[in-house]
């Protein structure tokens, strides 16, 4: 198989982190958790963070499961982002939304390290929202109250309810 | 590999001429990603015939104009061909009446007008709905929205593991007098079984139960005969059966429809408005409020007179073969988990791959020209059930060839080499 865009975007490095992902496990000392939730394919983050004093990510580490995309891209994040300040991790975050959808595309940040390996998955549109979900995640935990890094709203069935009725007929008559 | 690929039964005997039926998809006729498209996506929509998209053509060339409410000729045309599909759709599904037939924007958009309007009038809080554990979401959320609303209690027929099968043992005891609507999916989109419909529907009759079938996947993959089926309701949509998106079915027994209030409220679905009160229309027009989608329903017209001319039973058995022969393919490959019931099963096969996601099978399938669906499939309760986030799924249609299932084998394992480099 001819496949130039493929090896570059599924490279021995992200492929190495993917099958043996970094800081991968849970965090019992974290002060918080958030979730990333790719409700497309199912992929899902849980970012396990201990922020330190200046805000900055002291420990970090990352469960849950996804493509081998999102899964080598948390594992590096997490390599990085690890004893970051807050206005360091800020500014990774910056510079990787920046390579991965940046118009025109700049050359990657040099800080990004091995990072820049997956510059590549911009020429795969489905695949860019595998590769910036753990960093949406970080994102969550960046700011200052963080909840999750989607939308909660929904219906819950199990939770207790008041239930409303409505009358229908053959027409309607306002009297 | 390619020994295990010859080991295969011979190519379908249901005699369809590939060549010429291709012919009619401009589609199916391109190169991607610098190979030839093989379309394996059909559970998700199919593609289009020449005459379906003439249909279209013709319509807003020619006939283009509002219907049931002008005198003059263009309105005349549009309004039988809109009508005429109705009568169409009715013979489509051996029904005893075009009146129990009401045009729906899709199978989400039937589902909820049943929700929205049967069921917030006849269920009441303590009632229960008994739905299938493989559900698809727009089979499920309209009847939670309900149940939110409504006080309506859900409850699922299990399905045993990865064979997709419902597991009938259960059915004694879920059937309580308390169930008063029982939907299921007639085909699997996730896992290809097919229910034994018209024995739930005889069941839930004689019990005094009311049964919707979603028929997403099989209206355009084998005969469904609504009065041989003996269901309540039943939908389906458009695009997946060669027609426009944006066309689909919503069928009733008409004593239904006719007990069911309306849905959206607008023209053409009232008799006469004043200025605090309004009469509803008759049946099936008072659920078509508004300027229906008429080029749809023209189209799908079309599709179903392009589905008839090669015939659903041909389909049907061809369909199988195809998945029967990826099914057989797959397992010889070894590494692969494979859901559904085995050989017996309708056109698709959702599998994942040892050691690789989903996403990333259908990533480098794509850049082989093979369209494969990766994901959850809208089903991600039952995924979640199987332990797993998503699947690969290959869905067959008339116009795919045995050939085609052969280069999908091929290019599999080439995707399973291909990530053994990064396990080592």
């Amino acid at each position: 198989m001819e496949q130039t865009d493929l090896e570059e975007l599924y490279q021995t490095v992200i492929l190495d982190h993917s099958t043996r992902p970094r800081n991968f496990g849970p965090l019992p000392d974290a002060t918080i958790t958030v979730d990333g939730d790719n409700p497309t394919c199912g992929d899902e983050v849980h970012l396990h963070v201990r922020v330190g004093a200046d805000g900055g990510v002291e420990k970090v580490s990352f469960t849950g499961s996804g493509c081998s995309i999102c899964m080598a891209s948390a594992s590096m994040m997490t390599a990085k982002v690890k004893g970051k300040s807050h206005a360091e991790a800020e500014s990774l975050l910056h510079d990787f939304q920046t390579m991965i959808s940046a118009e025109p595309q700049p050359p990657p940040a040099k800080s990004l390290g091995e990072l820049r390996l997956l510059a590549g998955v911009r020429k795969f549109p489905q695949r860019v929202k595998c590769a910036t979900l753990a960093w949406h995640a970080l994102r969550g935990a960046l700011e200052t109250n963080p909840t999750a890094a989607g939308p909660e709203d929904g219906l819950d069935l199990r939770a207790p309810r008041k239930v409303s009725t409505e009358e229908d007929g053959d027409g309607l008559s306002l009297g | 590999m390619l020994n295990q690929v010859s080991d295969l039964p011979s190519p379908p005997a249901a005699g369809l001429d590939f060549a010429a039926l291709r012919a009619d998809f401009p589609a199916l006729h391109q190169e991607v990603n610098g190979h030839p498209l093989i379309y394996f996506d059909n559970a998700a929509t199919s593609q289009k015939p020449r005459q379906v998209i003439d249909a279209l053509v013709h319509y807003y060339e020619r006939d283009n104009a509002n219907v049931h409410r002008g005198i003059h000729e263009l309105s005349n045309r549009a309004t039988t061909a809109y009508e005429g599909a109705r009568v169409r759709a009715a013979r489509f599904l051996n029904a005893p009446s075009a009146n129990e037939v009401v045009f729906t924007n899709g199978t989400t958009e039937g589902i909820n007008l049943v929700a929205q309007t049967w069921g917030r009038k006849f269920l009441k809080e303590g009632d229960e709905i008994l739905l299938l554990e493989l559900e698809h979401h727009s089979n499920l959320v309209p009847w939670q929205m309900l149940a939110a609303r409504s006080g309506v209690k859900l409850k699922y027929l299990p399905v045993c593991g990865d064979s997709g099968v419902a597991d009938e043992s259960k059915l004694d005891e879920l059937l309580t007098p308390s169930v008063k609507l029982w939907v299921f999916p007639h085909i699997s989109n996730t896992m290809a079984t097919v229910n034994p419909a018209k024995e739930w529907c005889a069941r839930a009759r004689a019990a005094g139960i009311t049964t919707l079938i979603d028929a997403a996947q099989s209206a355009g993959h084998r005969v469904v005969d609504v009065q041989d089926l003996g269901c309540d309701f039943l939908v389906f949509s458009g695009h997946k059966i060669l027609g426009p998106t944006g066309s689909g079915v919503l069928w009733a027994r008409a004593e239904l429809l006719d007990a069911m209030p309306p849905w959206q409220g607008g023209g053409e679905m009232i008799s006469s408005v004043d200025f605090f009160s309004a009469k509803w229309n008759t049946i099936p027009h008072k659920f078509e409020a508004g300027t229906p989608h008429i080029a749809g329903a023209i189209g799908l017209h079309a599709a179903m007179d392009y589905l008839d001319t090669v015939g659903r039973e041909r389909i049907w058995e061809h369909d199988r073969e195809l998945a029967v022969r990826a099914w057989r393919g797959l397992q010889s490959l070894g590494g692969t988990r494979l859901f559904g019931p085995g050989e017996d099963r309708a056109g698709l096969v959702s599998f994942v791959l040892d050691d690789v996601h989903a996403h990333d099978v259908v990533t480098l399938a794509d850049r082989q020209g093979v369209a494969l669906r990766g994901g959850h499939h809208c089903n991600q309760p039952l995924h979640r059930k199987l332990g797993i986030k998503s699947s690969a799924r290959a869905s067959f249609y008339f116009y795919n060839t045995p050939a085609e299932v052969d280069r999908f084998l091929e290019v599999v394992a080439h995707i399973q080499h291909f990530f053994r480099r990064g396990a080592n």
